[in-house]
Parts: structure tokens; C-alpha cells; sequence
């Protein structure tokens, strides 16, 4: 059997595991939830119920779609080391970097098909206060296909920490990438008002930090101004090679993992 | 070779590949997008809400707003933009969260007041920017500078300033310049000599970068326009003796005794018009210059500063 | 060819939060195991029976040595396809069925679809899981988490298989039942390695065993021969509690246990003891030849090594 076919079994585990874990539930619940605030919302400050829609209903996606990722994600390694649940996989002819990819693809799948249905949610919200489509709304998918491309890198990230660190401190790490990764921006304008050695600690970190900036359009795409196909091929090939570049060191450390 | 150190090399290198192509992507992306920073940072641009939505974490969201505002001037004004209409909300906000962030008083007295291309054209909200500050900080005299500052160059309001001024002198520690800037501002207002100390004050006892560009840039304007308005002067005598126009910048030389062919700052000899004007040989070089200016000489929409510091 | 053949393999930890002291877990092991032959693993808790599994699974790394695996490297990824493994205590995806746990593992494993599934239902039917098989895991009593351990490990049909601890928790029908299970293995052909600190199992289930304590083997051999008669002594057992003169003369050491007595005496005097107690009218119950049993041979070995550790402290 082929290591293809064994990392789409992981995968297709992973996200069985995903889908009976009942937290999944409780964040979507809460989440749509959010949609109808946004609604509520709305509807006291008139002209910008749509405004208000999206940008809180795409944001509730993204945040929520995060704490997700950084739940289950954490799960995937460390979850299975504390309950050795891993031993008997290991076993088989398993090989340790077939279980990181499949772990990743899983969640990955699971972020896909859940942002799907808050879309869904987002979609309903808007036609309710709108009453119709119009053709800008379009940008709204871009907004979410950039969102999705954040859970990639953030998916990766858990990956990463759960494979050498405990499930909490994984849990602290990913979620302080996302928050710092939000204002890289300012990260690298800091850099630019420092001197010396703190410009150069400062200017490395910002680039190596998750740019979460750059994938986040939600405000532009409220507005309905369009998103630059150029950005949008940038930003694919950004979150593919940082998601790559994640997975890479997740492998690299769990290969060498002595598991206890 | 093992498939462990097959797998190690093969990761290794994937991860080598990725973090170059990522670096070098942000780059590409940095050219592609617009200040959207900026424009996220203004969503909600009414300061109290932003103090509200900072969770108290009011000193860390002030660092990245003048972080910000100093971005957005910088690369606006590199782009020779001709408006900065968000500059005012910043320092707003920067200033709410953090009232003690003395920076962004200086930074609102020196490009908030001015007219575009080099300010924001709002004098009103500068000064409505630096009373807050002194209101919060009463014992900082340099906000009784930077206040009295505007009054004098924006407002030429030259009894207000001299006021102010006075009033920052008596200011428990204060540089003693203050009371002789009073005096010289009471006494010569509208001088040039008065202007040299004021922006040669700024000069000095700022380390922001672009306001010490500025007034460089205004040092510089300041001494064409005394050399230009002695020259004038010059020719006015040359004809009041003579009855006629100078021929030529050397006669003038001769006639008045100077030392040599006068030139402005970078070296360049003052021009004499065939109609006895003074004038500059690139006027673009001094985008604060108001005299030496040729005939419906419009400034440059992308002025340039000369002096990079 | 040997089954399993461990080559020096050693594990060093280092412990300690600031400066890391080196703490040994296993010593150079040498061992090697025949194909088809119920090989048992002894030692106290904590003498690295459990370390040096999952040297052999690949789950942890060795400071030194080798092993190799029905004639392969140990990390050779083809060999897994080959050995199954049944860790102490195991856990397993709580929120699968045992069908949904073996298929996957099946998956896993390499088995074709179509076998898959009757090679499921067989080894379901084989622990006796079949009834609950569409039951979340999480449900499962300790006993049959561990025959769903038992299925998995037996599920690809491997050559080899590893237990570690494997009647751990079990009641006294479960492991009747494991004992079992594994004397069929060993039927089928296959090589059972398991590892536990109950004598009694190994004394009746294995060929050879070894015997672990702190790290290092303290010896191996075939149980037969570790447990030969040499002591020559027997134990005769009788009705009543009487402790006849007759018996005490003939170098009896007697126990009185309810309404019975044991006693045991020199072989040489069996004979002997059989009329004495026949002229004192008195009920022979058993005569039995004592063998040495394998936890005196044990607890022997096991003191030894105390000492040696002692001199060497």
C-alpha cells in the first residue's frame, strides 16, 4: 500500500475525529449565534446593516475558525502522545511523516468544510438585511478563500508546536502567532524606526511571523472595493510555502521524537 | 541511506525552499498593497472607541498608532501625496490612548499646520492637538514650544505666540530660549532672525527624523530669502545711484563690493533679470524659498527635500 | 533465522531540569528470540521490559546498538507489516467503534479492502467482540479495551507479535482466555514475544524466558531447564492434623493448613513416609515431586542482582 493511500486514511480519520468532537459543535453553535447579533446589530444603525453583516459575520469566521484550529490542531499530536493512542499506529508500517501530513490534511479538510458552513450563515445573514445579491458580494468569497488560506498556515502551526510541546503550551504558542501575526504590519514599521541590533531582531521576526495582514480583507471587501488578482496569487503562494515551511519542521522534530 | 536521513534531508530542504520563497514573497506583496494598514487603523476613528476596544492595553495600541501615523506621513509624503486627510485621526487617537506620547504633539506642530504638500493644512486641530497635550502634561514646556511654534509660522498670530511663549518660559525648568524666543517674538516678529532661532530651535532639540528635514528645508528658505531681499535691496540702491538696471550680476558685485558672485546654499550664483529681479537658479531645490521665485513660478506638486539626513 | 535478534541495544536518559544527569534505562541488551517459540520477557516494574518494546517498535530511539527483525533492520518500514504490537494499557480512538478501530487499522496495515473486512469480522469474532463491535470505545471495560488490543495486534496477521503486559487488569477468565489465544498463535506458527511480571503465566505459557531487573538481563534459558528438579525433595500431604513422631524422624518439615498437613522430606524417604503413614492409619493425600519453582529462580536472580548492585554502591 502506497504512502499516499495511508496518508488519505489518516486524513479521513483525522476529520472523523473532528466531526464527533463535540467542541466543534459548540463553537459553530456560538459562532452562528454571532451572525445573529450581526444582524441584530443591523438593524439599529441604518445605511450600514451590510457593512456590519459582513464585516462581523467574515470576522466571526476568521476568529472562530482560529480558536477551532488551535483546539482540535493541538489535539492532533500532543493529544495522542499524552494518550498513547500513538503506539499503535506507529507500529504499523506507518511512517512518522505520512502521520503529520494526514494529521494536517484532516484538519485542513475539517476547517474547509466548516467554513463552508458558516458561509453559508454569512450568506443568509446578508440577504436577509439586503434582500438581494448584488454582483460586488462576489468579494465576500475572496475574504473567505483568504480566510481559509489563514487556517492552512494556522493548522500548520498547531501541527508544529504539537509536535514537541506539551497540549497547553501549544495551544499558547499558535494563538500568540495569530495575534502577533495580525499586526505584522506594524511589526515591520516598528523595525523601520529601529536602529542596530533591535532593527535586525525586529525585521526578522516580522518576517518570519505568520503575515496575517495581507490575508485579511474583510474591511475592503465590506466596502466593496475589489481585491487585485495579483494579491490573490501572492497571497496563495505565500500561505502554501509558510504552511510548507510549518509542516516541514513538524516533521523534522517528530522524526526524531523519543515518544514517552 | 536510511529512510530517516531520506526523510531529514527532504524535510530539511523543504523547509529551507519554503522560508526563502516566503520572504521573498512578502516583499512582492509589501509593492501590491495599499496602505491598507492605514485604512484598517481608521475603521473605527473615533478615539474613544479605540480606547475602549484596546482592553486597557492603552500604552502598547498608542506605540502602534504613532507607528503608524509616522508610516503614513512618511510614505505619503515620499509619494509627494497632496493631502493627508487620516494624519489628524491619528494623532487623535495616538494622543487619547497615551496623552503622555510628547512625539505626537511635535510631529502634529509640524506637519498637521502646514499647507499641503507638506502638511495637512489644518492648523485649527494642531492647536486643538497640542492644548490637549499641555492640559495633560503641564509641566512639559517643549508643548508650549511646539503651540507657540504654530501660532508664529501657520497663523503668523505673532502676539499669541509670543504669549505662549511666555507662558512655557515661566514653566518650572524650562530652557531658558523660551524667554528670549518671547522677547524676540514680541520685539522682531516677522524677521528673519526670528524665524532662524525658531527653526533652528526645532532643528535642534528634535530626533524625529522628518521634522528635522523640515526644518532644515526652512533654514535653508530662510537664507535665500534674506540673501535674495538684500540683493534686492541692492539693485534698488544700484538704480537710485545710477539711474538704471545692473547689466550683469558682476557689475553689481563690483558696485556694492562684495566679496564674490553671491550664490545660495548648494553653490549656485543668484541670477539677475534682464528686470533687475533676483531669482534662484532652481527654485525647485527650495521648496519653502518665497522670494527668488521666477514670474508665475508655481512650486513643484512633488517638492523635493534636498537634505536627506 | 532467528525471530527477533536484539544486538547491544541500550537506552541512556537525561534527566534533571537544569543539569541533566545520565540515568540508564536498559544496558546493553543481547537476546535473541527463535521463530515460533513463546518467548517470555520477566522482570519487576520499572527493569525496562517496556523501554526496550519500544526500542524494538521504533517509538523510541536507542543510544546504541541494533536488532534486527525476522532478518531485517529493525527500522526497515516493511518489517512493521509484519509484527504486531499490544502496548500496556493501552488506549484507543475512544470516539471509533471496534469495527471502525480495526478497519482503520487495517488500513493502515496495508490489508486489501476486500479481506479487510471478513479479516475484521474474524478477529472481532476471535477475542469475542463481535456483539459489540458498533459500541464507541469509549464504553468499553478494561477488559475488552484489552481484547480490542488483542484484535489489532492479530488483525494483519503478522509472523510476530509483541504483548507487553498483556493480562494486565484482566479477571482470572480473561487471561484464561489470552493464555489461550496466545497457545493458538504459537499453533498457527507464529512467535509470541510478551513481556509481564506475573511468573505464574510465564511458567505456563512460554519455551524460554529472560529475566530483566534494573536494566540489565539477569538470565535466560529455557523455563524447563530453569526449573529442573534439583532439588530432589517432595511434598507428601496428608488428612488430619496430626504431625506423627515417625514423619518428624525422617527429616519432615511439616505446615498444618485447615485439616490438612504438607510436608515436605528428602526424596530418598518417600517410601518410607508412605508406611509410616499407612501404620499410623492416616490419609495420604498427595505425593508431588518439587520442582523449583520459577519465582524462586526469580526472586534468586533478582537477589543477586541486589547484591551485586549492593557492592557495587
Amino acid at each position: 500500500m502506497s504512502m499516499n493511500t495511508r496518508v488519505v486514511h489518516i486524513a479521513s480519520n483525522t476529520f472523523r475525529e473532528a466531526v464527533r468532537d463535540r467542541v466543534l459543535y459548540n463553537l459553530i453553535a456560538f459562532a452562528l449565534l454571532l451572525m445573529g447579533a450581526a444582524i441584530f446589530v443591523g438593524q439599529i444603525s441604518i445605511d450600514i446593516e451590510r457593512l456590519v453583516v459582513v464585516n462581523l459575520g467574515l470576522t466571526a469566521v476568521s476568529l472562530f475558525g482560529v480558536v477551532i484550529a488551535i483546539f482540535i490542531g493541538i489535539g492532533l499530536v500532543s493529544k495522542e502522545i499524552e494518550k498513547r493512542t500513538l503506539y499503535t499506529v506507529l507500529s504499523r508500517p506507518v511512517r512518522r511523516w505520512e502521520f503529520i501530513v494526514g494529521k494536517f490534511f484532516g484538519l485542513a479538510g475539517t476547517l474547509v468544510v466548516n467554513t463552508f458552513f458558516m458561509a453559508i450563515g454569512v450568506f443568509g445573514a446578508l440577504l436577509y438585511v439586503a434582500h438581494r445579491f448584488t454582483r460586488p458580494d462576489a468579494l465576500i468569497l475572496v475574504a473567505l478563500y483568504f480566510i481559509i488560506l489563514e487556517f492552512l498556515i494556522i493548522c500548520s502551526l498547531a501541527l508544529l508546536f504539537s509536535s514537541f510541546s506539551s497540549p497547553l503550551l501549544s495551544a499558547v504558542f499558535a494563538f500568540s502567532l495569530f495575534v502577533i501575526g495580525s499586526f505584522a504590519d506594524d511589526l515591520r514599521g516598528f523595525a523601520g524606526l529601529t536602529h542596530g541590533f533591535l532593527r535586525w531582531f525586529a525585521t526578522g521576526a516580522a518576517y518570519l511571523v505568520p503575515n496575517f495582514s495581507t490575508l485579511n480583507v474583510i474591511r475592503a471587501v465590506a466596502h466593496q472595493h475589489s481585491v487585485g488578482g495579483q494579491l490573490i496569487l501572492h497571497n496563495t503562494l505565500y500561505a502554501l510555502f509558510y504552511t510548507a515551511m510549518a509542516l516541514s519542521g513538524a516533521v523534522l522534530i517528530f522524526e526524531r521524537r523519543n515518544l514517552k | 541511506m536510511t529512510a530517516r536521513r531520506r526523510t531529514t534531508i527532504v524535510a530539511g530542504a523543504c523547509l529551507l525552499v519554503s522560508l526563502t520563497a516566503c520572504v521573498l514573497l512578502l516583499r512582492h506583496i509589501d509593492r501590491l498593497r495599499p496602505q491598507a494598514s492605514i485604512d484598517d487603523a481608521l475603521y473605527v476613528s473615533s478615539p474613544k472607541m479605540v480606547k475602549r476596544a484596546s482592553l486597557g492595553f492603552d500604552g502598547l495600541m498608542a506605540c502602534i498608532y504613532w507607528t503608524r501615523t509616522v508610516q503614513y506621513f512618511g510614505h505619503r509624503h515620499y509619494n509627494h501625496e497632496q493631502s493627508y486627510n487620516e494624519l489628524a485621526p491619528l494623532l487623535e487617537i495616538t494622543t487619547t490612548l497615551d496623552p503622555q506620547l510628547i512625539p505626537a504633539y511635535q510631529f502634529g506642530a509640524s506637519f498637521l499646520a502646514p499647507a499641503p504638500p507638506n502638511g495637512a493644512g489644518e492648523p485649527a486641530r494642531a492647536i486643538q492637538l497640542i492644548e490637549f497635550g499641555i492640559a495633560h502634561n503641564p509641566n512639559d514646556w517643549k508643548l508650549y514650544y511646539d503651540l507657540g511654534f504654530v501660532y508664529y509660522t501657520e497663523l503668523m498670530n505673532y502676539k499669541k505666540a509670543a504669549e505662549v511663549f511666555d507662558q512655557g518660559s515661566r514653566v518650572p525648568g524650562a530652557h531658558p530660549f523660551m524667554k528670549i524666543m518671547a522677547a524676540q517674538m514680541a520685539e522682531h516678529a516677522g524677521e528673519f532672525a526670528t524665524a532662524r532661532l525658531l527653526w533652528s530651535a526645532t532643528f535642534e532639540t528634535s530626533h524625529e527624523a522628518n521634522i528635522r528635514e523640515n526644518a532644515l528645508e526652512h533654514l535653508r528658505a530662510i537664507t535665500v530669502d534674506e540673501d535674495i531681499t538684500n540683493l534686492q535691496a541692492a539693485v534698488t540702491r544700484f538704480g537710485q545711484q545710477t539711474g538704471r538696471l545692473p547689466v550683469s550680476m558682476s557689475e553689481l558685485v563690483a558696485a556694492e563690493h562684495l566679496p564674490g558672485i553671491p550664490s545660495d546654499p548648494d553653490g549656485d550664483p543668484y541670477k539677475l533679470t534682464a528686470e533687475g529681479r533676483i531669482q534662484l537658479e532652481k527654485p525647485e531645490d527650495f521648496p519653502f524659498a518665497t522670494k527668488g521665485l521666477p514670474p508665475g513660478y508655481k512650486p513643484s506638486a512633488r517638492p523635493r527635500f534636498h537634505t536627506k539626513l | 533465522m532467528p525471530a527477533i535478534e536484539i544486538l547491544g541495544l541500550e537506552k541512556t536518559y537525561m534527566v534533571g531540569f537544569w543539569r541533566k544527569r545520565p540515568k540508564r534505562a536498559l544496558q546493553p541488551l543481547h537476546l535473541s528470540v527463535e521463530e515460533g517459540e513463546i518467548f517470555g520477557f520477566l522482570g519487576p516494574n520499572g527493569a525496562g521490559k517496556t523501554t526496550t518494546l519500544k526500542m524494538l517498535m521504533g517509538l523510541v530511539f536507542p543510544t546504541a546498538g541494533t536488532a534486527r527483525i525476522l532478518g531485517r533492520e529493525w527500522t526497515d518500514p516493511e518489517v512493521k507489516a509484519q509484527i504486531g504490537f499490544l502496548p500496556e494499557q493501552p488506549y484507543f480512538y475512544d470516539y471509533l467503534t471496534a469495527h471502525e478501530l480495526l478497519d482503520y487499522y487495517g488500513q493502515l496495515s496495508g490489508v486489501p479492502g476486500k479481506d479487510r473486512k471478513r479479516r475484521v469480522d474474524d478477529v472481532l469474532q476471535r477475542v469475542g467482540l463481535t456483539d459489540v463491535k458498533g459500541v464507541q470505545l469509549r464504553k468499553f471495560s478494561k477488559g475488552m479495551l484489552q481484547r480490542a488490543g488483542i484484535a489489532q495486534a492479530i488483525l494483519h496477521n503478522p509472523k510476530l507479535v509483541f504483548f507487553d503486559e498483556p493480562m494486565s487488569g484482566l479477571d482470572p477468565l480473561g487471561r484464561r482466555e489470552v493464555r489461550d489465544l496466545m497457545e493458538q498463535l504459537k499453533q498457527e506458527g507464529k512467535t509470541v514475544f510478551f513481556s509481564t511480571h506475573i511468573l505464574s503465566d510465564a511458567e505456563a505459557l512460554c519455551d524460554r524466558v529472560a529475566i530483566i531487573n534494573k536494566g540489565e538481563l539477569r538470565g535466560v534459558g529455557a523455563v524447563e531447564d530453569l526449573t529442573s528438579t534439583v532439588q530432589d525433595k517432595v511434598e507428601v500431604i496428608w488428612q488430619g492434623t496430626q504431625l506423627p513422631a515417625s514423619m518428624k524422624a525422617l527429616g519432615a518439615e511439616c505446615h498444618v493448613t485447615g485439616d490438612t498437613v504438607r510436608a515436605v522430606l528428602p526424596e530418598n524417604q518417600q517410601d518410607a513416609a508412605i508406611d509410616a503413614l499407612r501404620r499410623e492409619r492416616i490419609r495420604l493425600i498427595a505425593i508431588t515431586p518439587l520442582r523449583t519453582s520459577l519465582e524462586a529462580y526469580f526472586v534468586e536472580k533478582l537477589q543477586h542482582s541486589e547484591t551485586t548492585a549492593g557492592k557495587l554502591a
